[in-house]
């Protein structure tokens, strides 16, 4: 079924409509800042104003390139994917992944070393800390997010994403965003929730993009060529669909002057926190598990180029999931003022969950089968894999630390962060850069990676950082648990607070080494990549090369 | 429909689909995931129906087991309130000798004052009470306000400069800043301070007689303070704020004003004369 090449066109009207919104975007932006009543809300309207004015150059130079034939040339299948959008994705993401690690470097040398924070408002633990969540969660796993979706949807719709100007302001769009959130950090701007710190002006210009990003997946979808829909777009899908619904209910809010950056939840007390850990915790389930799980039903199956183990575990899984997560926010809140039945249903859907994140990983790994040999000679295929270990490891702890009495020990404590970065820094980071090792050479047209073994050099010194990670925090996490609580035999306290802060100290070190080595190995492959898009070789083509091998 | 394409390599029917390369095999459910699945349902069910879980109109399931969080809590708060109970009344009826004199209370009393130091004095103090500029050191025998149990548990009670009615006040004038000196004479000043401690520095011309009018009122004659005023000994080689030129001359021209909280309604009277015994044990009550 060869579709004869139909070249992207430039859409006038949707170029003048967009530009007229941003022109009056920084109008709005200009007047604003004119009326600021605080400094940072100056600084952002101003960087606002700027960026929208760069937007509207933007699409011009877009529609002028369009019309003098500068796109992609088509695929041998016959279609012209828009390939640019995805590039700028990858180089945006490992950008954004560098600076959100040496951020939580920087932190984790905090918690050792509190005198590093050089007694400087903007270098404080309080936001540096939201600046580094932010940075690996939405700076680099959106971008990987939205570059990866960007491609495989059109791979795999076998058509061109929808719309021209459209991609592009999904992506420039989701920069500023990025950007408004990091410098309100530095600058003292927070609303005080956990991952959705961004006050209300900038959670609005997300909204916006990201119903820009739904209505184009959703387009690209409309007009594929393929009669059916591939599981990895049904959890893109969830992902995106979901996140906007979480994003735009616990960002609710009401700003105290359109010229100030200060505004008030409209929850408060219990129901303030409910909301937040029903945002916070699909953020977990619907961005850094369904986004990421799309990422590894296309890119493991390319990679190990082997069929997906099971249909219908795929469709019973997804379903499951998306039901089940939904409820198990809760957990977050066990042993404080939520009502007792809310705890029993955190807790529970949680248990239940277990088994349908666990069919992500089977599907992952069964998918291998037939293709297992190729572990030992192709270093990325292998990243994929020991991230779904790491995912299948994560889910299995997490339904585990939401039973009340294992959390009585565990919640405040290390655990918790041991928790959440062997979920991120094994399953996110590691799907992540195997995607983003398959996609430089395929998107830059080379036949392969500069360098396989600096990709095995990559794996083996972030493996050993990851497991000085969570070994570390374990240990420190469990230690403060039974510390917390050791009761002496006249009934008062054993420890107190500041000496169970002083026993961290060692794992604190441990952790700040493990995350120096995820640091460098992440600067390996930025090394490789750039060298990989230069179009350079290291290593002469061996018969262990993968690109070389046919699938047995 | 055709017969179903199979995978050559696991003999499993794939769905006939193809995205970009990537093809799906027909393979059923695992049955252990299956059966996992089904076990943790049927125990979530079970869960539910033990364990407060529905919402209702007005109120909640209750669950067979009638669990109740708060209820849960009291009952361990009043079991340690039980267990403290009796010792803790004696402690509060006792004198401050009493308890000294007798082992059992004052092993009590010690437990309790170390758990109630590390989380309330141990944040200026230090955990192990040694202090640092400005937070006076509670092991050495150096004590501004006294050291006698009695001492320390008046200014327990009250602070001092804090907001209660009968906290310890000493009001040190702030010479240069209140134009009572000029820079000049706080310089010579500064040495007859250091003098008074350090036998190589000799007393300066004229430091006697700035002493005289302007410090002995509250730091006596002989330079050793009062523990009355709150003024401190400035004969020992301690000091609060350090005892270099550039430290005392800033202590003379603008005075510190350094507060402690007072712990009386904050802290229940048994806690509170308990880390009067365990602050007067650390080595330098008197």
């Amino acid at each position: 079924m060869q579709t004869a090449a139909k070249p992207p066109v430039a859409n006038d009207l949707m170029g003048w409509l967009t530009s007229g919104a941003l022109a009056l975007g920084a109008v709005i932006a200009i007047i604003v800042a004119s009326k600021a009543t605080t400094t940072p809300m100056m600084v952002h309207t101003f960087i606002m104003a700027a960026a929208f004015i760069a937007g509207i150059v933007g699409i011009m130079n877009l529609n002028m390139r369009l019309k003098a034939g500068h796109y992609d040339a088509p695929s041998p299948s016959g279609v012209h994917y828009n390939e640019g959008v995805v590039k700028a994705g990858v180089i945006a993401s490992m950008f954004w992944g560098i600076a959100g690690f040496v951020a939580g470097l920087y932190i984790a040398l905090e918690l050792a070393f509190p005198a590093l924070n050089f007694d400087l408002s903007f270098l404080n633990f309080g936001r540096l800390r939201p600046l580094h969540t932010s940075a690996v969660i939405f700076a680099f796993g959106g971008n990987v997010l939205i570059a990866t979706s960007f491609y495989a949807v059109q791979r795999t719709c076998k058509t061109r994403l929808a719309g021209e100007v459209a991609p592009w302001f999904v992506f420039w769009g989701y920069q500023l965003f990025i950007v408004l959130a990091a410098t309100g950090y530095l600058m003292g701007i927070t609303q005080g929730k956990e991952y959705a710190e961004p006050e209300w002006y900038t959670d609005l210009w997300l909204t916006i993009v990201w119903v820009v990003y739904l209505l184009t997946f959703l387009a690209t979808l409309w007009k594929r060529k393929e009669p059916h829909i591939y599981v990895a777009n049904w959890f893109y899908l969830a992902f995106i669909v979901t996140i906007a619904m979480l994003h735009i209910v616990n960002n609710l809010s009401v700003p105290v002057s359109i010229y100030g950056a200060k505004s008030y939840s409209l929850f408060a007390g219990v129901q303030d926190a409910l909301t937040q850990w029903w945002y916070g915790h699909n953020a977990v389930g619907f961005f850094l598990t369904a986004g990421f799980l799309a990422i590894m039903y296309y890119f493991v199956p390319k990679r190990a180029e082997r069929p997906v183990y099971s249909y219908r575990l795929s469709i019973i899984h997804f379903w499951a999931l998306i039901f089940l997560y939904i409820w198990a926010g809760p957990h977050h809140l066990h042993y404080t003022a939520l009502p007792d039945w809310a705890q029993t249903l955190g807790m529970t859907f949680s248990i239940m969950l277990w088994m349908p994140s666990w069919g992500g990983m089977i599907n992952g790994l069964m998918t291998l089968s037939g293709a297992w040999d190729k572990l030992r000679t192709d270093p990325v295929l292998r990243m994929l894999v020991v991230s779904v270990a790491f995912y299948g490891m994560s889910t299995f702890e997490g339904p585990l630390m939401s039973i009340k009495a294992v959390n009585s020990l565990s919640h405040y404590t290390d655990w918790t962060v041991g928790h959440v970065h062997s979920g991120a820094l094994g399953w996110v980071g590691y799907v992540s850069f195997g995607a983003l090792y398959c996609l430089v050479p395929w998107l830059w047209k080379r036949e392969r990676l500069y360098s396989l073994k600096l990709v095995d050099l990559h794996f083996w010194v972030s493996t050993i950082g990851i497991l000085l990670y969570i070994t570390a925090m374990w240990v420190s996490g469990i230690m403060q648990g039974l510390m917390w609580r050791a009761y002496n035999e006249l009934g008062f306290l054993e420890n107190s607070f500041v000496e169970t802060v002083e026993a961290m100290h060692p794992y604190y070190v441990i952790r700040a080494v493990g995350g120096l080595l995820f640091v460098l190995g992440a600067i390996i492959m930025a090394y490789n990549l750039w060298r990989t898009a230069k179009g350079d070789l290291a290593e002469p083509i061996s018969v262990h090369s993968p690109a070389a091998t046919p699938a047995e | 429909m055709a017969t179903p394409e199979r995978d050559e390599i696991s003999g499993v029917e794939t769905t006939g689909h193809e995205w970009d390369g990537i093809k799906e095999l027909n393979n059923p459910l695992p049955r252990w995931w299956l059966w996992t699945l089904y076990v943790t349902i049927i125990w979530a069910v079970i869960y539910m129906i033990f364990m407060p879980a529905w919402p209702l109109i007005s109120d909640h399931t209750k669950g067979i087991l009638g669990y109740s969080q708060r209820a849960a809590v009291e009952e361990q708060l009043d079991k340690v309130r039980m267990e403290r109970a009796a010792k803790g009344e004696q402690l509060v009826n006792a004198s401050l000798a009493d308890i000294q004199s007798n082992p059992d209370l004052l092993q009590f009393a010690m437990a309790g004052g170390k758990a109630a130091f590390g989380d309330n004095c141990a944040g200026c103090h230090g955990s192990g009470a040694a202090g640092a500029p400005g937070y006076p050191n509670l092991n050495d025998d150096d004590w501004i306000w006294g050291g006698t149990l009695e001492d320390i548990h008046v200014t327990l009670l009250y602070g001092i400069r804090a907001m209660h009615d009968d906290t310890r006040l000493s009001d040190m004038p702030a010479f240069l800043k209140d134009e009572i000196l000029e820079k000049e004479q706080i310089s010579t000043l500064v040495t007859y301070v250091q003098s008074l401690s350090d036998p190589s520095i000799a007393a300066p011309a004229g430091g006697a007689e700035l002493y005289d009018e302007n410090c002995a009122s509250c730091h006596m004659d002989d330079g050793k303070g009062n523990t009355e005023l709150g003024s401190p000994n400035l004969t020992d080689g301690i000091w609060l704020y350090g005892g270099d030129r550039a430290s005392i001359a800033e202590t003379i021209s603008y005075s510190r004003m350094g507060v402690m909280p007072n712990w009386d309604g904050r802290l229940d009277p048994a806690t509170i004369k308990s880390l009067a015994i365990y602050v007067h044990s650390l080595g330098g009550g008197q």
